[in-house]
C-alpha cells in the first residue's frame, strides 16, 4: 500500500470535484478498495471518504418510497440496512435475497450500495499484480484466457478479458430495471438504466463503466414493478456461504394463472457485468409456467456462451439455475 | 495403637473432565501474546520479497526504488544478503522432465529418515529442512523468497517491497505433475518407511481373488492457512538471540537457526507462548525465522517479520498432490486375499518430501498380500510438509474409497466388509496392538447414525428433491510417544509450578496438562500454573503427530508423581509435621492436604510443609521417555466415520447435514478439549472432501486462488451435526496417562466417508478431491 491523501468530504459538491482529479477514489465501506490497495492492484493517490456526506443529507443513506410506488435507495446506505428493509423485503424479495447472500454480515455491515454495484472482478490474475492482465495494465495481455479460468465469464467476454462480474446485488437490479442517479463534477445530477451502467470488456477491459472521474453513485431506484413480488436470487456457489456465485439467477415472473404475463431474468457469475437475459424473457412473457418453457428460455439465455477450458459446466450449471430459480418462483 | 488402613486409590478428580480452558479467557480478551504482539521497543518491520517466475535464476534486483521509499531502512537480495556460515544449500534437485527419463536425482547428501516414523524422527527431518535464506540466486517455485525490505513500519516496508524491480533467467519450469516423469526410485525415502514395501505375493492374491477393484484416487495440492500467519520477532543482546515465533515446535527452530548462524543452541531462545494453528506447517523452521534473524542482526534491531496471506502459498509447505492406484481382490465371502497401494505424490525441487499416504493400508486390514510403494515427482513448486495427520488424511481417501468399491462389487455391507478383515493383530508386524476399539467404534457410531435404515442402492433414499447418501470410513492414526521433559516446584501458597517446553497449538495443552499435574499432585488445576513455550524450560517434542499428550502428558504425570513423593517424604520425616513418622504409601493428598490411613485426624499441607521449609520451594526436574513397550506392541488410534449427504441432483450441491463419529484414542485427558479435536478434524474433512484445493497455473506455476476468499474452507453453514463419541480404552502401553493422542485422527476418513456417501446418493463415484459441484454435474 502506498502512501496516500486521506480527504474526508463534507459536502456532495466538494466530493465529486475533488474525485475528479486523476487517480483519486472515493471510499465508503472500504470493503473492495482497501482490499485492492493492500493487494498494489489500486495506488491511488486520493482517497476521498464519503461516509460524511449523509450527515449532512440523510437521503444519500435513507431508504425511502418513490411517488410511483417504487422504493429509492440511498447510494451510502449499507447492504444491511436494505436487505432487512421491511419494504423491500415485501415488495422486492430478489433484492433483499441478493444481498443476504453476498459477502458475510460484517461485510455487509460496512460495504454500501454504491459501492457494492461497482465491485471489481474477483479474476484472480487481475488481484495480482504479478501477472498480465489487461484491465489492470492495458495491453498487458489476459492471463485468464489460457489459464486457470474456472470461475471466469461465458457471456460478454472478448479476446482481451474474460474476469467475472462477481457482485449479486447488480444481478437483481439489471433484471428489475432500476434506475441510477449519478451526480457529476459538474453539479449536474443524470440518471441510467443499471443495465447501462455497465460495459462489456470488448477491447478496453479497464473501462468497466460508464461513470466519468468524480462522478458519484447518490442514489438507486427500484420501479414499481407487478412481477417484483414474486421475485427470487437463487445463487448457487462452492460452499454455503461466504463465496461467489458460479451462477446465480435473479427472476421475477408476473402471472395471470399458469401464464407467465412478465418476465424478468437476470444471470449472475457467468458473464463479464451483471446480465439481462431479454432472450430468455422473450421466450417466457405470454407462455404457460412449464418446465419446457423454462428449459427453452435456459438455452436461450445461454446461447451465446464461449466457455473456455475449466468452466463449461458453468453453461450447463446456469441452465439449470434459471430453470430451478423459475420453477420455485413459479410454484 | 492405631487402626491400618489402607489408602484409597488417589481419585481422579479432574482428568477426563470437560475442564474450560485455563487460556480461554486470555484468549477471548486479547491477553494472550502471539509471536507478532510481544511489544519489543526500537522494533523495525520486514517484508519479504517473492519470485514472480517458478524456475530460473535472479539476474539482477534494482532496489533504487524501493529505498526512496521513506522509513525504509534496508533491502536485502540475493547479493547483499550476508552469507550464512551454517545454512545449508538449496538444491539443486533439478525437476523431473516432462518427457524421457528423470535426471540425475542431485546431492546424495540428503537425510535418510529414521526408520518407525515416530516423532523423534520427524523433528531430525524437520531441523534439516532446506529453508531459501538469500545464500544465492537459485528460484526454484513461483512465490519463493528473493529478498527482504526493512523498514521503520509495517506499511512502508510493503510499499518498498512492491517496488523492488526484479530480472531473471528464465529456465523452462515443470509444473504439469501429471506428465512429469518420477524421481530416481532410490531417490524416494518416505518417512518411517521403506519406498517398497510387501508382504506375501500380490498377484497371487489377486490371482485367487473372486473380485478385484482396480482405481487410482487423486488429491489436490492443499495449503494449511492456519488463522494466525507465521510470524517470528528477533531480537539480538550481543551473540544471543531471542525469537518470539509461531511454531509448533520451538526446539527445531531454535537448533535450525542456531546451525545458520554457525551458534550454539544454547545462544538461541525460541518463546512460543501461543500458537494460533499450525496443523503442520509450523511444525518447523522455515525461511523466515532465519531471515527475520539476519536482517535483526544487519540492521541492529530487533525485526518483526509476517508473512501475507499470500505467502502463505508456497513457502511454509502443504499437503502435495497424490495420485493413488489401489488395487483390492477378495474372495465372495468377502476376505481380503490381496491389497496393492500405490502412491505418487508430488515434491519441490529443494527436497524430496514423501507424503505416507500408504501407511494405513499395510495395517489396517488382515491381508496376506499386501504390496505398498512410493513414488515422487520434482515440480516448481513450494516444499510439501506435513499437513493434518499427513499420510493418513490422503491415504484413508484412497483406500476407504476402494473398500466401499469393492463392498459394492461384493454386495456387502461396507461395515460387515470392514468387519470380515478385522484385524486383530497388527498383521505386518505381528504384534499385538497396545489396545483396538475399532469393532467398538464401528458399533457406536452405526448405532447412533441409523446405519440400518440405509438401503445399499444408490439413488434408493431421497427426501423430496435431495438425494440422500449414506457412506462409511474407518479412521485411523499411528499413536506416538517421544522423549519429554517437565519441572515442577512446590509454591509456599501450595501451589504448583509446572514447566515444560512445550507449545500451545490451540489443542487446549495448557488445560490437559494442569489437569494431569494436578491429579497426579492431589490438588485442584487451578491451583497448578502450567508453562510451555520456551527453550529455557525442559525440552519436549514438536507439537505434531498427536505426540502431546502421550509425551508431554506423561512427563508432566511423572513429575507431579516426583514432587508429591518428595513432599510426602518431606512431610514424614519433618518432626514438625503431624504426619511425622507415617508410612508413605498410607499418605493420601486431596486438595493440598495430606492425611495418613494410620493417623486419624491428623494432616499437613504442601504449604504448611513450604512454609516449615524455610520458605523454600521445592522442585523436581524429570526426563520421560518411551519404554520397551513400544517393541513389543503396535500403537495406533481407530475410529469410524459416518456421514449423510444431500445432492440436489439438478445442481449438484452436496450438503452433510450430519457426521456421527466414534474414536478409541486411549485415555481422555479432557472431553471438551479432545472433542473439540474431533471436530476440527472433522470439519476439516468435510473442506478435503468438498472444497479445498490450491490451485496453480500451469504456464507460470503462480499459486492462483492464493487468499481464503477464493481458497474455500468450511464456513459454518457448510457444517450440520458433527456427533462424536470417544470409546475409552486406557492404554499405558503408549503413554504412563494412558492416553493416545487425539489431533491427528479426526480428519481421517472423513473424506473418504462423504464420498462413499455421494456415491450411495448419486451412483456416480467421485476419485478426484475435492467434490466440486462440476465433478457430479
Amino acid at each position: 500500500m502506498i502512501d496516500f491523501e486521506y480527504i474526508r468530504a463534507t459536502d456532495l459538491a466538494s466530493a465529486v470535484g475533488a474525485g475528479a482529479a486523476a487517480s483519486t477514489r472515493f471510499v465508503a465501506g472500504g470493503t473492495n478498495l482497501i482490499d485492492l490497495m493492500k493487494l498494489d492492484v489500486e495506488r491511488p493517490s486520493h482517497v476521498i471518504d464519503i461516509n460524511d456526506l449523509a450527515r449532512r443529507d440523510p437521503s444519500l443513506a435513507a431508504i425511502s418510497e418513490l411517488p410511483d410506488g417504487g422504493i429509492r435507495v440511498g447510494g451510502l446506505a449499507r447492504m444491511r440496512d436494505v436487505a432487512w428493509d421491511a419494504r423491500v423485503r415485501e415488495r422486492y424479495p430478489v433484492v433483499s435475497q441478493s444481498l443476504l447472500l453476498a459477502a458475510s454480515g460484517q461485510l455487509r455491515n460496512m460495504a454500501t450500495i454504491g459501492g457494492n454495484v461497482l465491485q471489481r472482478t474477483r479474476c484472480p490474475y487481475f488481484r495480482d499484480t504479478a501477472m498480465p492482465c489487461n484491465k489492470r495494465e492495458p495491453g498487458s495481455g489476459c492471463s485468464a484466457i489460457h489459464g486457470i479460468n474456472r470461475t471466469e465469464a461465458v457471456l460478454g467476454t472478448s479476446e482481451r478479458c474474460i474476469a467475472t462480474y462477481p457482485g449479486d446485488l447488480a444481478v437483481a437490479l439489471v433484471a428489475l430495471g432500476a434506475t441510477v442517479h449519478v451526480h457529476s463534477p459538474n453539479g449536474q445530477e443524470r440518471a441510467l438504466p443499471i443495465a447501462n451502467l455497465h460495459v462489456v470488456p470488448g477491447a478496453h477491459p479497464e473501462v468497466e463503466t460508464v461513470l466519468r472521474p468524480g462522478e458519484l453513485i447518490t442514489a438507486i431506484d427500484l420501479p414499481a414493478l407487478a412481477a417484483a413480488r414474486r421475485s427470487l436470487y437463487l445463487k448457487v456457489r462452492d460452499r454455503a456461504s461466504y463465496a461467489f456465485a458460479l451462477a446465480s439467477a435473479a427472476v421475477a415472473v408476473e402471472l395471470d394463472g399458469r401464464n407467465i404475463r412478465d418476465a424478468r431474468v437476470g444471470l449472475g457469475g457467468i458473464a463479464t457485468k451483471p446480465w439481462r437475459s431479454r432472450e430468455a424473457e422473450r421466450l417466457l412473457v405470454g407462455k404457460q409456467a412449464t418446465e419446457q418453457t423454462f428449459r427453452a428460455a435456459a438455452d436461450a439465455a445461454l446461447a451465446a456462451a464461449r466457455p473456455q477450458r475449466d468452466n463449461a459446466f458453468k453453461v450447463t450449471l446456469a441452465k439449470r439455475t434459471l430453470i430451478r430459480a423459475l420453477t420455485e418462483v413459479t410454484a | 495403637m492405631t487402626m491400618y488402613r489402607k489408602p484409597k486409590p488417589p481419585r481422579r478428580a479432574s482428568l477426563g473432565q470437560p475442564l474450560d480452558r485455563v487460556d480461554g479467557r486470555l484468549k477471548v480478551t486479547g491477553g494472550a501474546r502471539y509471536a507478532a504482539e510481544f511489544a519489543v521497543p526500537n522494533v523495525a518491520h520486514a517484508v519479504i520479497v517473492t519470485s514472480t517466475i517458478a524456475r530460473g535464476r535472479v539476474k539482477s534486483m534494482d532496489t533504487s526504488a524501493a529505498e526512496k521509499v521513506p522509513g525504509v531502512i534496508r533491502v536485502f537480495t540475493p547479493f547483499s544478503a550476508p552469507r550464512l556460515p551454517g545454512a545449508p544449500k538449496p538444491g539443486p534437485h533439478p525437476p523431473s522432465q516432462n518427457a524421457g527419463a528423470a535426471q540425475g536425482g542431485g546431492p546424495q547428501g540428503r537425510q535418510r529418515q529414521g526408520q518407525g516414523g515416530q516423532g523423534p524422527a520427524a523433528r531430525g527431518a524437520l531441523s534439516m529442512r532446506v529453508p531459501t535464506v538469500l545464500q544465492d540466486d537459485g528460484v526454484r517455485y513461483n512465490g519463493q523468497p528473493i529478498g527482504l525490505v526493512v523498514a521503520d513500519t509495517f506499511e512502508h516496508a510493503r510499499e518498498a517491497a512492491y517496488l523492488v524491480r526484479v530480472r531473471y533467467e528464465y529456465e523452462t519450469a515443470v509444473i504439469d505433475w501429471s506428465t512429469a516423469a518420477l524421481n530416481k526410485p532410490e531417490d524416494v525415502h518416505p518417512l518411517g518407511g521403506e519406498r517398497t514395501v510387501t508382504r506375501g505375493d500380490v498377484a497371487k492374491g489377486l490371482a485367487g481373488a473372486a473380485v478385484t477393484v482396480d482405481h487410482t484416487y487423486i488429491t489436490p495440492l492443499e495449503n494449511h492457512n492456519p488463522m494466525e500467519v507465521h510470524s517470528t520477532l528477533a531480537q539480538w543482546e550481543g551473540d544471543s538471540l531471542t525469537l518470539y515465533e509461531s511454531t509448533q515446535g520451538i526446539t527445531s527452530v531454535r537448533n535450525t537457526v542456531a546451525r545458520h548462524f554457525g551458534l550454539t543452541p544454547d545462544k538461541v531462545r525460541v518463546v512460543a507462548y501461543f500458537t494460533g494453528g499450525g496443523f503442520g506447517s509450523k511444525g518447523g523452521p522455515w525461511s523466515h525465522e532465519t531471515l527475520a534473524a539476519m536482517a535483526a542482526r544487519e540492521v541492529e534491531r530487533p525485526v518483526k517479520l509476517v508473512l501475507t496471506r499470500r505467502q502463505m502459498f508456497g513457502p511454509v509447505g502443504g499437503r502435495p498432490r497424490t495420485e493413488q492406484r489401489v488395487t483390492l481382490g477378495a474372495t465372495s465371502d468377502g476376505t481380503l486375499t490381496a491389497i496393492r497401494h500405490h502412491s505418487k505424490s508430488t515434491t519441490s525441487t529443494i527436497e524430496d518430501w514423501v507424503e505416507p499416504a500408504t501407511s494405513q493400508t499395510r495395517m489396517l486390514y488382515e491381508c496376506p498380500n499386501v504390496e505398498t510403494q512410493y513414488d515422487l515427482v520434482r515440480v516448481n513448486v513450494g516444499t510439501p510438509t506435513f499437513m493434518r495427520a499427513p499420510g493418513e488424511s490422503t491415504g484413508t481417501f484412497a483406500l476407504e474409497s476402494a473398500m466401499d468399491e469393492l463392498a459394492y462389487a461384493l454386495k456387502m455391507d461396507p461395515v460387515a466388509l470392514r468387519l470380515k478383515n478385522y484385524a486383530e493383530k497388527d498383521p505386518e508386524s505381528g504384534k499385538p496392538w497396545s489396545s483396538k476399539s475399532l469393532r467398538e467404534c464401528y458399533a457406536s457410531a452405526a448405532t447412533r447414525f441409523g446405519w440400518s435404515r440405509r438401503t445399499p442402492e444408490p439413488r434408493s433414499m431421497r427426501d423430496g428433491r435431495w438425494l440422500i447418501g449414506y457412506g462409511m470410513a474407518t479412521a485411523t492414526y499411528p499413536a506416538r510417544r517421544a522423549p519429554a521433559g517437565a519441572v515442577a516446584r512446590m509454591m509456599p501458597n501450595g501451589t504448583a509450578w509446572v514447566r515444560a517446553g512445550t507449545q500451545e497449538i490451540g489443542c487446549g495443552t495448557y488445560t490437559s496438562m494442569s489437569q494431569i499435574a494436578a491429579d497426579a499432585l492431589g490438588i485442584a488445576p487451578a491451583h497448578v500454573r502450567f508453562e510451555l513455550g520456551s527453550t529455557d524450560m525442559p525440552e519436549n517434542p514438536a507439537s505434531t503427530g498427536s505426540v502431546t499428550a502421550a509425551s508431554t502428558g506423561s512427563a508432566v504425570h511423572d513429575v507431579a508423581v516426583a514432587l508429591r513423593q518428595k513432599l510426602v517424604q518431606l512431610a514424614i520425616s519433618d518432626p514438625q509435621s503431624p504426619l511425622h513418622g507415617a508410612i508413605e504409601s498410607d499418605v493420601r493428598v486431596v486438595d493440598g492436604r495430606l492425611t495418613a490411613g494410620g493417623l486419624l485426624g491428623k494432616s499437613d499441607t504442601f504449604a504448611a510443609l513450604i512454609v516449615r521449609n524455610g520458605d523454600q520451594p521445592v522442585e523436581v526436574t524429570v526426563a520421560s521417555r518411551p519404554g520397551a513397550d513400544a517393541q513389543q506392541y503396535s500403537m495406533h488410534s481407530f475410529g469410524a466415520v459416518f456421514t449423510e449427504v444431500r445432492v440436489d441432483p439438478d445442481l449438484a450441491i452436496v450438503r452433510v447435514p450430519r457426521i456421527v463419529t466414534a474414536h478409541a484414542v486411549g485415555r481422555i485427558l479432557n472431553a471438551k478439549t479432545a472433542r473439540s479435536q474431533i471436530v476440527g478434524g472433522v470439519v476439516w474433512g468435510v473442506g478435503m472432501a468438498l472444497e479445498e484445493e490450491t490451485l496453480i497455473d500451469p504456464r507460470t506455476g503462480r499459486y492462483v486462488n492464493a487468499d481464503l476468499a477464493e481458497y474455500h474452507v468450511p464456513v459454518n453453514a457448510d457444517i450440520g451435526t458433527i456427533n462424536t463419541a470417544f470409546i475409552e480404552e486406557p492404554d499405558e502401553h503408549v503413554s504412563t496417562v494412558g492416553a493416545k493422542g487425539v489431533g491427528e485422527i479426526g480428519i481421517t476418513g472423513v473424506a473418504a466417508s462423504i464420498a462413499n456417501a455421494v456415491y450411495h446418493a448419486t451412483g456416480k463415484r467421485v476419485r478426484e478431491l475435492p467434490i466440486r459441484l462440476e465433478r457430479l454435474l
